[in-house]
């Protein structure tokens, strides 16, 4: 983070000297990569992320073509098989990683963008801003999620964009919640007192001193909700409700619904996949919440 | 108010130990504690946070955190029956009836979803085998005993509906519903207010003098044991370091630590504070047991501290029921081993 | 406490008057109205004839009296005519609703009930293989989707092995006596709330197993034990009632998600609940019906929490205050 060349008075605080911040993420950091099955699960991900990249390369092939006979079991030449039209299980999945991850990275951003806004504003103004925007908070949550976001994308179009605002208009009252809760409970802290007292503005505290200070249980829960993203997107697309251009592994078990008591590679491979990156995730989520928090370990 | 200074003692300790496993150490938290308490008597055991003294009282309750914890070595004779010998489930007979225990913190110590009379009445229904209803009317009479105003409704009070005295009232008692031999109030009064302080201790006092109940007091408040107890023990990193009755202890304390801990205290003191001096403190910090400690643990702070106190003193019985585990008590020592 | 209660009830309907004012926003989104939707289905209308239906439904007025019809509409039971099943919405919710809410209810509380115990053995032993099970089981409830969930159980206990039926909610013809019915129902339904609740279940288990550790430290505890009580008094009686305090909340602040969940799972076992039928209404543009769904499960919601606060109030005399 650069520091801001507006000449202001450096921020006070009266923090313990052991509670600097680079120390607490220094311990951190090491308490996360001395957890295995974190740094397995951030080594298998990375593998899948560079699948994302370069697969489409290495195999050149369009996952909508039909390259063999339909509902053919996964065998030498289509090691994975191919669905009810004869398309390659292998060629979709491998297609399809980029797409998937691209989807439900862009709709937890606009989550994050949301649920962070609503929370740091509620949480840092209080009263009746407070009030309000936690009633509106109460209201989406009375919303199913997932029956919300059906019909946003089928009124406003199945488009990429239009998922990406559906899940994100329809997820984000978790993250404003937590964001709320630590804003109000760093607020109170000395050093933001001491920087309310100097006359900081107000961005410049929920940016600079309030946000930093919360982030540890706000970087466990985005890392979490991506996972939760990702089988979102994949509910969405399994219902066909999804841009008709891309293919993501939701699609490919929605698309073999009909076929799966047929072909029961055509949605096991593609819902392992799922499976795999958010299971990644969740240890990389669990690793994180052991390293910021070493005394709540095996919770 | 020594009624039974002639019986045998209500309780015996004799030789405690208690370790614990520390990433796979052994620490010795309680080393060779020993004292006994007669009936309608009141011992206090006074040092800083962190010396055992607590840990003493989960002893006594059999309740030493297990793992990891245990019991090393000694014994604990409650009217002659030996507590550490005790199976679990004799333990649990024994809790509550012969031997009962009130917390430091009153606000936190009674379980907020069940009403004040359900967790009295769950004591006398435990021990007495008493109907719900006849029990509940006892712990209306409880409620009565300890001066709870209006007791057939507060009986049905949650305790968040009770303030932090009310409820140290309604803690003390539960611990007297089966009428025990002992009761330890650990720190019962420290996180209460000054008057209301008074008035539990007021309280200690009158169903002692009914009842008989010998008192284990343990505080680190030199005040509160000086209004209480009859004998004092003064406990440092898990050694029992000095004991005596409390004109003894206050007047003429022998160990060095025992004098520094009376130069904190302002009350005792009351000239010190009319002079305006500072409050003295004893320099240092409690030695780490982590670190595994030869010798006397309060060497390293102490203003008398010689060669000879890298080894370990025994107590030194000075009378009956007075001792001092400090290298200058010892009577046979050669005067040129005097301070350094 | 009784006020409270009322309270919660006309915030609830606030909640769903706020509810039907977004279903009219998102009418006033939709590309082209019903009129459209209807004269596209007819194969295409002249313009005189679409003013005049316009003119019928209202359509001509100004959006504000257009929203307070609608919301009057709303509130009576008049949730709209479905086009394409012929039929109003609300009969039509009335079927598929009460499917949905035995199975999202049933799964919820299967998960609590089962999930706080798995947690409480778990406790018990922070360290022990029942806590590693907790462990593992939460992670793969929360990497793994319901949908596809599913279909592999499908695939094992209906195709694999053949113990349960794959689709629908009963036999067909029905059998003859009451009570086979009501088996037969049982047996259709016993692998769609598996589904539905495994996932739930093992969230709830390493919920209420952190829960239950941080009761299991407690003074009250403490006191508990001092007072003689038998361990499984002190686990069941004074541990388990506050350690179940955080689950109902999240239980009831989980009533949105299990739905959202029910509706794939019903999509997934042919159910007939709101999920197919929100499903066909997509794909057939039919937006009364979909916003009568989106409405019920608003509703589903809203009584669900208003019951939730209810069991917290039992629970926790703290929050009833001063009687």
């Amino acid at each position: 983070m650069s520091e801001a060349q507006e000449p202001t008075v450096p921020p006070v605080r009266f923090d313990d000297p052991a509670d600097v911040p680079e120390v607490r993420w220094r311990v951190t950091a090491a308490m996360f990569y001395g957890n295995k099955a974190a740094v397995l699960g951030i080594a298998v991900l990375a593998a899948i992320l560079l699948v994302g990249l370069f697969g489409p390369l290495l195999l050149q092939a369009d996952p909508f073509a039909i390259v063999g006979a339909p509902l053919t079991a996964p065998g030498e030449l289509r090691p994975l098989g191919t669905d009810y039209l004869g398309r390659d299980v292998l060629a979709g999945m491998i297609h399809g990683t980029r797409p998937t991850l691209i989807v439900a990275l862009s709709a937890t951003a606009f989550t994050v963008v949301i649920g962070l806004s609503v929370g740091a504003v509620a949480g840092f103004y209080g009263g009746r801003i407070d009030n309000l925007l936690m009633r509106i908070t109460e209201f989406f949550q009375v919303l199913p999620p997932l029956v919300f976001a059906m019909v946003i994308v089928a009124i406003m179009g199945a488009h990429f964009m239009t998922v990406i605002i559906a899940i994100g208009v329809t997820t984000w009252t978790n993250l404003a919640r937590l964001t709320r809760a630590e804003f109000l409970k760093i607020k109170e802290r000395e050093f933001v007192l001491a920087d309310r007292a100097i006359g900081v503005r107000d961005s410049r505290l929920i940016l600079r001193v309030l946000l930093p200070n919360a982030l540890p249980p706000l970087i466990i829960a985005v890392t979490l909700q991506t996972g939760l993203t990702i089988i979102y997107e994949a509910a969405l697309s399994f219902l066909g409700l999804t841009d008709p251009d891309i293919m993501t592994w939701g699609k490919m078990i929605g698309l073999s619904r009909d076929f799966f008591f047929d072909a029961w590679w055509s949605v096991t491979f593609p819902g392992l996949a799922i499976l795999l990156t958010t299971l990644c995730i969740a240890l990389i989520g669990d690793g994180l919440n052991d390293a910021f928090n070493p005394r709540l370990r095996g919770r | 108010m020594n009624t039974g200074a002639g019986d045998r003692p209500v309780l015996e300790v004799d030789g405690l130990s208690v370790d614990f496993t520390v990433r796979k150490r052994q620490v010795r938290i309680l080393s060779d504690v020993g004292f006994s308490i007669g009936r309608g008597e009141t011992l206090g055991i006074i040092g800083e946070s962190g010396c055992g003294k607590s840990m003493t009282a989960l002893s006594l309750m059999g309740m030493v955190p297990s793992p990891p914890g245990r019991i090393s070595a000694g014994r604990i004779l409650l009217n002659g029956e030996d507590l550490c010998a005790a199976s679990e489930s004799r333990m649990r007979a024994i809790r509550g009836r012969n031997i009962s225990m009130i917390f430091q913190e009153p606000m936190t110590s009674l379980n907020p979803v069940y009403t004040v009379g359900n967790q009295i009445a769950e004591t006398i229904r435990r021990h007495k085998g008493l109907s719900g209803a006849d029990a509940l009317a006892e712990a209306v009479d409880l409620l009565r005993l300890v001066h709870i105003p209006a007791p057939d409704k507060r009986v049905s009070a949650y305790p968040h509906e009770l303030s932090g005295g009310m409820r140290q009232r309604v803690m003390i008692a539960m611990a007297l519903a089966c009428e025990p031999d002992v009761l330890i109030a650990d720190e019962p009064t420290t996180a209460l207010d000054v008057t209301v302080q008074a008035q539990i201790f007021d309280l200690l006092r009158e169903i002692q003098d009914a009842r008989g109940t010998a008192i284990v007091l343990i505080t680190h408040d030199f005040g509160a044991v000086s209004e209480m107890a009859d004998r004092v023990i003064v406990m440092y990193a898990g050694h029992k370091i000095e004991e005596g009755s409390l004109d003894e202890v206050s007047d003429d304390a022998r160990h060095p630590y025992t004098q520094g801990l009376l130069r904190c205290m302002p009350e005792i003191r009351a000239r010190a504070r009319e002079r305006r001096q500072p409050l003295p403190e004893i320099p240092g910090v409690v030695p780490d047991l982590l670190k595994g400690l030869t010798g006397c643990p309060f060497a390293s702070r102490c203003p008398s501290a010689m060669d000879r106190c890298r080894e370990l003193p025994p107590s030194f019985a000075l009378a009956p029921q007075r001792a001092v585990k400090c290298w200058l008590a010892d009577a046979s020592a050669a005067p040129g081993e005097q301070p350094a | 406490m009784s006020t409270a209660i009322v309270q919660r009830i006309v915030y609830g309907l606030l909640l769903l008057i706020a509810v039907i004012t977004l279903n009219f926003l998102l009418i006033q989104l939709a590309p082209g109205d019903v009129v459209d939707v209807l004269l596209t289905e007819a194969g295409g209308g002249d313009p005189a004839v679409a003013a005049q239906i316009r003119a019928a439904y209202g359509l001509d007025q100004p959006v504000y009296v257009q929203l307070l019809t609608y919301l009057a509409k709303m509130l009576t039971g008049d949730l709209g005519y479905s086009y394409y099943f012929d039929e109003p919405v609300l009969s039509l919710l009335l079927d598929a609703l009460p499917a949905t809410v035995m199975l999202v209810l049933s799964a919820l509380l299967l998960a609590m009930v089962i999930g706080t115990l798995l947690g409480v053995i778990a406790a018990l032993r922070p360290q022990g293989l029942s806590s590693h099970i907790v462990t593992v089981l939460s992670l793969l409830g929360y990497a793994t989707p319901v949908f596809w969930l599913g279909m592999m159980v499908l695939l094992l206990f209906s195709q694999y092995l053949p113990w349960f039926p794959a689709f629908g909610m009963r036999t067909i013809p029905m059998p003859e006596t009451p009570l086979a019915r009501a088996l037969d129902v049982l047996h259709h339904m016993v692998l769609p709330t598996f589904t539905l609740s495994i996932l739930y279940l093992a969230s709830y288990s390493r919920l209420s197993r952190a829960s239950m550790l941080d009761v299991l430290g407690s003074d009250y505890i403490r006191t508990a034990r001092s007072k003689g009580l038998a361990e499984y008094v002190v686990i069941f009686k004074h541990a388990l009632k506050n350690a179940a305090l955080p689950i109902v909340t999240i239980a009831g602040l989980q009533v949105g998600s299990v739905f959202s969940g029910a509706v794939l799972v019903e999509t997934v076992f042919s159910l007939p609940g709101v999920g197919p039928l929100l499903y066909e209404s997509i794909l057939r543009r039919d937006y009364p019906v979909m916003l009568g769904v989106l409405f019920g499960a608003a509703v589903t919601t809203v009584v669900a929490n208003i019951i939730t606060d209810l069991v917290y109030r039992v629970l926790d005399p703290r929050i009833r205050g001063i009687s």
